[in-house]
């Protein structure tokens, strides 16, 4: 088991200029670790990470999209793995953040929280690429190659939380933080025009 | 009303692609609805100009086709109203609150033809309306053959006002 803000900081080092969409409580941990123009935070509507990213990948196909999921966040839209590997976008990273619980809403167990498989519900579902992590030398070692191979890719981070972050509800759900967004974004769009 | 041929008793696919293609949405995000399957879905599916999503629950597409307008390209979601209602969570939260331009085209499934949709005996088709004005979403009801050249324009001032549209179709379409 890993520390969520230890694997973070790891695929900080290695995510280049990728556009990088968020979920909850590793999103407020990953705007921290790792600011960038490009970090979409979805939150939303429950659940919506992977098909956001999805979006991404077909409207940027020469740009990496990581997806910083939650479990409790997928087990809300598991059909979007499918979906996913339907469309497969050689540019789509998932990352899943097990902790096995709904941290930002009081720390309730998810279903089935010691058997889910998410590595496979992904691999079933036709991902290219699947592995999992528990331990951060292993992560480190391979997430460079594996942030190289061609997607759709997916991996399980088995992580524990470490200190809460400060959840400031208000910065995420904010006009500012979208417009700021969509800026940076039409920045990029701009330059390539 | 009645075009050249007579009163409209299914829609015109092809005029709807038409005016898809005028509107400039180029990815077309879509589950299968019956009322719009055969009209509407089959010959978008062998569009060559038309990007093709087939997702597995219509609030992927909500998802979907934010990200797109986020990116600068236009899309719609395709799907039946029982969809619509399955999504509204995701239309609510990122196309209402986050103000962006998700465009749903809804089959109505049962809808009596010739008959506005608030005003139809089934409680599915009746309310859909009512529900989306309570949202704040504007729609726009394609009933008649001769209402399809409104769509166009509604996607455009979906896209110039980033608010999202849904698209009601009030008969069958063919091809």
């Amino acid at each position: 088991m890993m520390l969520r803000t230890e694997c973070l900081k790891e695929i900080a080092k290695v995510r280049g200029d990728a556009l990088v969409v968020g979920v909850y409580s590793s999103a407020f941990e990953w705007i921290g670790i790792s600011p960038h123009p490009l970090n979409f935070l979805s939150v939303g509507a429950m659940g919506q990470a992977s098909s956001s990213a999805l979006g991404f990948a077909i409207g940027l196909p020469d740009r990496k999209i990581i997806v910083l999921d939650g479990d409790g966040s997928l087990l809300m839209n598991l059909g979007s793995l499918v979906t996913i590997a339907g469309v497969a976008p050689a540019n789509l990273t998932h990352f899943v953040c097990q902790n096995g619980c709904y941290e930002a809403n009081g720390e309730h167990p998810i279903p089935a929280q010691d058997m889910v498989c998410f590595s496979g519900f992904a691999r079933a579902a036709g991902y290219r690429l699947v592995t999992e992590f528990s331990d951060l030398d292993t992560l480190r070692a391979e997430l460079p190659g594996f942030m190289q191979a061609r997607g759709p890719s997916f991996a399980t981070l088995r992580v524990r939380a470490g200190e809460k972050p400060t959840l400031d509800y208000s910065l995420v759900h904010g006009p500012e933080s979208r417009r700021t967004f969509q800026a940076n974004l039409n920045a990029l769009l701009d330059s390539r025009a | 009303m009645t075009n050249a041929s007579g009163p409209t008793t299914m829609l015109d696919g092809g005029a709807i692609i038409g005016a898809m293609r005028q509107a400039a949405l180029d990815t077309i995000v879509a589950l299968p609805d019956i009322t719009t399957s055969a009209g509407l879905l089959w010959p978008i599916s062998r569009q060559p100009d038309i990007n093709l999503v087939r997702i597995c629950k219509e609030d992927e597409g909500v998802s979907i086709c934010a990200a797109l307008a986020l990116c600068r390209k236009r899309s719609a979601l395709l799907m039946q109203q029982t969809g619509l209602f399955d999504s509204l969570n995701a239309v609510r939260g990122i196309a209402v609150e986050y103000e962006l331009p998700v465009c749903m085209f809804v089959g109505l499934l049962g809808k009596e033809p010739g008959v506005p949709p608030p005003q139809n005996k089934k409680y599915s088709v009746r309310v859909v309306q009512p529900v989306l004005d309570a949202m704040g979403v504007p729609t726009l009801c394609i009933e008649e053959n001769s209402d399809i050249p409104k769509i166009p324009a509604a996607v455009d001032r979906a896209y110039a006002e980033s608010r999202p549209l849904v698209v009601l179709f009030g008969r069958r379409v063919k091809a």
